[in-house]
């Protein structure tokens, strides 16, 4: 049986909107800290506050991995701040067993005025290594984050980046017991992403791993548990990770965009359907992987266009283009009738990865290219499925064995 | 050590003194190294990027005595006999009190300049403080070979008593800091306080025997005599100049009264942090 390393109980903490406020409380607060005295306010808000983190339980064993996910703002950040020592709860205990390595923030953990080296020993101490602990570690250390020629620079010379990397690399080879990781691994490129990941995974079997991350397929790809935090409070907690990344993205809602362009036409409607599966008003529109997408846009346009293109954009949640379908490229041709009119884009096979995607859509002059309207995440929709994966394209392929020569 | 269990909770802290005590003497420990590098650090970084460099450790104090050896010669003020040329007595006493000045102002300024890696890492928080001080003996030690260059041309030689004068020194560090110490958690909230000690610095300089002599009467010599800084700044210069030494009893009383003060200000500071770090994490 696995021991449980870290245990936390009911946690929570207050913030203050108020900053004048917020800090004449941090002077109550630490009269009432050096008095001893119970402070009555624990369990009650004052003016201006509110809960940052409500009433948080979970417990991790070594060799699990738990992935903290949630909006900005939900909490998780407060959450892991109380989980290194940075600040206290309100209410509930936290307790840790071992040797904690935190990375929290891009960055942090370093103090910017000292060299990569200097960095490396005095965090290495600070984890409870001596001198000559620490001088076995470095070369793998300086090795694994790939900065040897700016290990003797000031950390506040090194890119992003490099931060991370060196950070990341102190934490991996310190062997911590219990490992919290912020976000940091948003930053750097791919082929480290992937070696940090390849790493946090090793790390878990031997520790207690506390993941932040805003990107599924990470979270899908290293958590054995998960943990959903909106506004503070806990909203699911439990190790089906795929049924957290359905929560996570299905509290996004609906997003109304903006429409922009010369105005020369007006998009008047975007319906989205599937078979039988139509939208329901203020719900996500849900549709399954390689599920046939029909997009129905009603539209007019000034008589002064002859021809128009109708593009249709899709969107993940970091607003990044994945996919589009042009009119242009069909068979179609638009031609202006001067009235209102409507337009079907029919996708046979959906292959998005399952998450949630935002639908724009853009009329053009086929002619002149001139931008009539475009109007940015007009829709937005949930592909669902039993996968997660780490494209935002996944096709659907024939796979069979063949002769190997 | 690395099974250690660390246990966070609302309740104060208070009633936990002992594994508290045990802590604090272990994070000292641990804290050494890295507060040894900060000095290192910031000491490079004065000079750095600054033509006058460590001089600046001793150009306020520096100025300061001029314009009283000014006021003295030109026989704007008059000041009393002080036993040794006024050149010497000025000169050491706005040194010494630019040590005291700078100690009192180091664990705020350590602190605050601090800040991104307070609100980041679980570090030994008394490596900020320590840092303070290595850099405050840093800069006596300039001001001491500055003043005994001094004495030495103004054919004013110091006799045997001047090796007590780190012992001196240490005095006003050890005020200085137990002071800034307690000042620190609310000063990291207000940045009035930070302002005000300079200002209230300046009174203080004149309720002390900084730049001129006690007066036998009168209500300010009371003050004077009361001031617990008195007899850290004589003590000092009596040991530099050789003169004996008139308030050595209030000097030991004094040493140990900032001695516990410096106890109760560490305390204070370790407690009071995660409230500060949640009040100012930006």
């Amino acid at each position: 049986m696995a021991e449980t390393l870290i245990s936390v109980e009911n946690v929570s903490k207050k913030f203050c909107r108020d900053l004048k406020r917020s800090l004449w409380y941090g002077v109550q607060d630490i009269t009432t800290e050096i008095l001893g005295v119970r402070r009555r306010t624990v369990n009650s808000l004052r003016k201006q506050e509110f809960w940052a983190v409500k009433g948080v339980n979970f417990t991790l064993k070594r060799g699990e991995c738990l992935g903290l996910v949630g909006h900005n703002g939900a909490g998780k950040s407060t959450l892991l701040k109380m989980l290194s020592g940075l600040i206290k709860p309100d209410d509930g205990v936290i307790s840790i067993k071992g040797r904690v390595g935190a990375l929290i923030e891009l960055g942090a953990g370093f103090n910017p005025v000292l060299t990569g080296r200097e960095n490396v020993y005095v965090n290495g101490q600070i984890l409870g290594f001596g001198r000559k602990d620490i001088d076995q570690k470095f070369d793998a250390i300086v090795e694994f984050a790939e900065i040897e020629e700016f290990i003797d620079m000031p950390v506040r010379n090194y890119s992003s980046g490099m931060k991370v990397r060196l950070g990341f690399a102190v934490a991996a080879q310190m062997e911590p017991d219990v490992l919290i990781i912020d976000e940091v691994l948003a930053v750097g490129d791919v082929g480290f992403r992937a070696k940090c990941l390849n790493t946090i995974n090793e790390i878990s079997r031997q520790a207690a791993v506390i993941f932040v991350s805003h990107t599924m397929p990470q979270v899908a790809r290293i958590s054995t548990k998960g943990l959903l935090m909106h506004k503070g409070q806990t909203q699911y907690y439990g190790n089906d990770i795929a049924k957290l990344i359905e929560l996570y993205y299905g509290s996004f809602g609906n997003i109304e965009g903006t429409k922009t362009g010369s105005m020369r036409a007006d998009l008047l409607d975007v319906k989205l359907f599937s078979g039988v599966n139509r939208e329901v008003k203020n719900q996500l529109f849900k549709i399954a992987y390689l599920d046939e997408l029909c997009i129905d846009m009603v539209f007019s346009a000034d008589n002064s266009v002859r021809f128009l293109g109708l593009n249709v954009g899709f969107y993940d949640k970091e607003l990044k283009a994945v996919a589009q379908t042009f009119s242009v490229n069909s068979a179609l041709r638009i031609e202006n009738k001067g009235q209102q009119m409507c337009v079907r884009a029919t996708i046979p096979e959906l292959s998005l990865n399952p998450g949630v995607y935002s639908v724009s859509v853009t009329i053009t002059d086929e002619r002149r290219g001139e931008i009539l309207v475009y109007h940015h995440a007009c829709k937005t929709f949930q592909v669902f499925g039993d996968f997660t994966g780490f494209t935002p394209v996944q096709y659907k392929a024939d796979w069979e064995l063949v002769d190997s020569h | 050590m690395g099974k250690d269990i660390k246990v966070y909770s609302a309740d104060s802290s208070r009633k936990r003194i002992r594994p508290i005590l045990r802590q604090m003497g272990r994070d000292l420990v641990l804290s050494k190294d890295l507060a040894w590098r900060l000095a290192v650090r910031d000491i490079r970084a004065m000079y750095r990027q600054s033509l006058l460099g460590v001089l600046w450790a001793v150009i306020i104090p520096l100025t300061n005595a001029l314009v009283w050896i000014l006021l003295r010669g030109t026989g704007i003020v008059a000041v009393d006999d002080t036993g040794v040329p006024y050149s010497v007595y000025v000169f050491s006493g706005t040194m010494l009190w630019a040590v005291f000045t700078e100690s009192i102002q180091a664990p705020l300024q350590k602190s605050t300049a601090g800040k991104s890696i307070l609100t980041k890492i679980n570090f030994p928080r008394e490596a900020l403080i320590m840092s303070g001080i290595i850099q405050c003996a840093f800069n006596a030690c300039i001001k001491a070979v500055l003043i005994l260059g001094a004495m030495l041309l103004l054919g004013y030689p110091p006799n045997w008593t001047v090796f007590l004068l780190p012992l001196g020194i240490a005095s006003l560090i050890l005020a200085g800091t137990s002071v800034g110490l307690l000042l620190t958690p609310i000063g990291m909230l207000y940045t009035d306080i930070g302002r005000g000690i300079p200002v209230v610095m300046q009174f203080l300089m004149y309720a002390t025997p900084v730049v001129f002599v006690m007066p036998t009467a009168g209500w300010i010599s009371t003050v004077i005599s009361y001031n617990p800084m008195t007899p850290l700044i004589v003590t000092a210069r009596d040991w530099l100049t050789g003169l004996p030494p008139e308030f050595l009893n209030g000097y030991l009383l004094v040493n140990l009264t900032f001695l516990a003060m410096l106890l109760f200000g560490w305390l204070l500071y370790r407690a009071s942090m995660p409230f500060l770090i949640e009040r100012i994490s930006s």
